[in-house]
């Protein structure tokens, strides 16, 4: 049994009309019950009407999130490696059928890297490379975390679904989290949007937390990239994903992310574009079902946006970041994945947080070296 | 006559603890610390940034407070074990307090492996300060373990609901002979008075203090409701009655 197993539960067309249908007294009594929230409350909150509720979810999502994280907001920066990808991702800058310059970073770069990033005080690092076991294995990836733990107090891997030993020789290397889209919970959806390459396999992609949970990871963020397809089915599906890997690794933290879209080399347009209002109903309705679980926010999103999500329940913010490979520490980045909205530096991110009340954090965890 | 409260051989006047996550700035540890008059400050290791100017927590705490360094993030005795030796071979004392936590939905502690950290920790000479579930067995059993004190929750972590424990504190206030300090869920002076009245040792308080308007003068009424409580348990408040003093319902005709 796995989540695939448990989304089926969900995935019919009644579920589309459980959300719809939810009605303004049901709305009102989930965003007032002061006991845990269930699966059913959870759609609930992600009906049409609860738009009409989101200065009342908020207040409630604020005063949770002040209970269970205080005052902090917690840093990290993404570090492209390598963009050499054998996958067809359609909305994606390193899809391979875009001819954009192909690179991964030496280890001296990696180092080089490292140390420019370390400079700005950051200690949560998050790797990224395409889908590449030619020019980038997982060994290629364990060298790289090597050179990374003497700059890092946490390091997270955002790359190709891998298996569980691949996963524990991560670990042992000194990998604390994993970061995971599945991008689309749809499967028919998914499909489309992934003609090409190993991503095809959807439920080996679905199932990819759970075999880092078995392998012993630390942390598990996960996320739909939202845009792609209709955006209350996929909160939800997101949102149930949660749940379900809350229940099945108890010990885990888990997190969840909600990227939105960006333009990128390719020219995709989404045929589902989430608005701001939508966007803050569906932060909103992850922190009222799910009180502990971590919120990311990448550069994917506007400062404006960013402040003023930040009390609305985020707990976990990027900054400095770029999507080229490597860049930190050299003057002429390449091409990127995406194009990110919040250029902001790291120094420039810590006055904006702290101007909002709140302490921005560098360090949230400790390498174990036995 | 001076009231203290020993733990490992140090005599402590004050009888509150805090706790430093959750501040919305460092600046504010040292007036928190100085307006609660506390004498021990816990500090997560996973926040301890030791390379930053400015963002090391340790800087922040005055040198006559123990730090209190705990295992936040450790999933089972092994792991809470390397924390705590991270933490004094970096210099934060031999005091700890253990928190494995198994569960990131409750924020729970497991104690079965905070027995078993107690007992490797105990061994290797550190001052050892378990969080726990409260339960009377695994108290009994930390404290043979080497346990300098217990700290049973209240309620879960950050909900600030109060001692919802009370009946099983009480319990343990009145079987364990090492000091129980009542860590987690107090989220307002009153239920601290409430615990030091029935005969807790201390009480550690972070995110009552730290989400208040004015965390500076929370400390402050929590440093005063602890001796409030405490001097209210060492006078030993009167026997509480259904029935007026001079009337005897049931037992009257045998004086009559």
């Amino acid at each position: 049994m796995t989540f695939y197993d448990e989304m089926q539960r969900y995935n019919n067309p009644e579920l589309r009309e459980r959300i719809n249908s939810a009605t303004k007294p049901e709305i009102e009594r989930v965003i007032n019950r002061k006991t845990a929230l269930t699966v059913g409350d959870f759609a609930k909150l992600l009906a049409p009407l609860a738009s009409d509720y989101l200065e009342e979810m908020a207040r409630r999502a604020s005063m949770i999130t002040l209970q269970h994280f205080g005052r902090t907001v917690l840093l990290y920066t993404p570090l492209y490696l390598s963009n050499y990808c054998v996958n067809h991702c359609v909305y994606c800058g390193f899809n391979y059928t875009n001819s954009i310059p192909r690179r991964k970073l030496s280890l001296a770069e990696v180092e080089a890297e490292a140390e420019a990033i370390a400079k700005t005080g950051l200690k949560h690092l998050l790797i990224l490379t395409g889908e590449s076991r030619r020019h980038s294995p997982v060994d290629y990836i364990r060298e790289c975390v090597q050179v990374l733990k003497k700059y890092f107090s946490s390091i997270s891997i955002e790359i190709y679904p891998l298996g569980v030993e691949e996963y524990a020789q991560l670990i042992k290397a000194g990998v604390d989290g994993l970061t995971i889209y599945q991008e689309v919970y749809s499967e028919t959806a998914y499909a489309g949007f992934h003609p090409g390459g190993p991503k095809r396999n959807y439920r080996f992609r679905l199932e990819a937390p759970e075999r880092a949970g078995a392998a012993g990871i630390r942390t598990i963020n996960i996320g739909a990239l939202l845009g792609l397809h209709d955006w209350r089915s996929e909160a939800f599906f997101t949102g149930l994903h949660a749940y379900y890997l809350q229940q099945k690794f108890p010990e885990i933290e888990i997190s969840l992310s909600v990227p939105r879209i960006r333009p990128e080399v390719g020219g995709f347009t989404p045929e589902s574009p989430v608005s701001d209002r939508e966007l803050v109903q569906i932060i909103l309705a992850f922190r009222l079902f799910l009180p502990r679980v971590g919120i990311t926010l990448s550069t994917r999103e506007s400062p404006r946006m960013r402040d003023h999500l930040i009390k609305l329940g985020v707990t976990k913010v990027s900054a400095g970041s770029l999507t080229t490979v490597g860049g930190h520490s050299e003057a002429e980045p390449g091409i990127g994945q995406f194009e990110i909205a919040d250029r902001r530096s790291v120094q420039e991110m810590y006055q904006a947080i702290t101007r909002l009340g709140y302490k921005p954090i560098y360090k949230d965890w400790h390498l174990l070296e036995a | 006559m001076t009231d203290y409260l020993t733990i490992a051989g140090v005599r402590l006047t004050s009888r509150l603890f805090v706790g430093t996550g959750k501040f919305a700035s460092y600046d504010l540890i040292p007036k928190v610390i100085e307006a609660s008059r506390t004498q021990v400050v816990t500090v997560a290791l996973r926040r301890i940034d030791f390379d930053t100017p400015g963002e090391n927590m340790l800087e922040y705490i005055p040198k006559d407070v123990i730090v209190m360094p705990n295992t936040s993030g450790a999933r089972n005795a092994e792991e809470a074990a390397r924390i705590a030796r991270i933490a004094r071979e970096a210099g934060c004392g031999n005091w700890v307090k253990i928190e494995v936590i198994t569960d990131q939905k409750y924020l729970l502690p497991d104690n079965i492996e905070t027995i078993k950290a107690t007992e490797i920790l105990a061994k290797e000479g550190f001052v050892v300060l378990p969080y726990m579930s409260p339960d009377l067995m695994a108290a009994k059993r930390m404290v043979d373990a080497g346990a300098a004190a217990v700290m049973p929750l209240g309620a879960p972590i950050g909900t600030n609901r109060g001692l919802k424990t009370k009946e099983l504190l009480r319990i343990l206030i009145e079987e364990i002979e090492a000091p129980i300090v009542v860590d987690a869920g107090i989220g307002r002076p009153s239920e601290a008075v409430e615990a030091l009245e029935m005969g807790a040792a201390a009480v550690l308080v972070n995110t009552a203090i730290a989400t208040a308007d004015d965390p500076v003068l929370m400390a402050e009424a929590f440093g005063q409701a602890v001796e409030i409580g405490r001097k209210a348990y060492l006078a030993g408040p009167g026997a509480t009655s259904e029935y007026a003093a001079a009337s005897s319902p049931l037992t009257g005709f045998l004086s009559q």
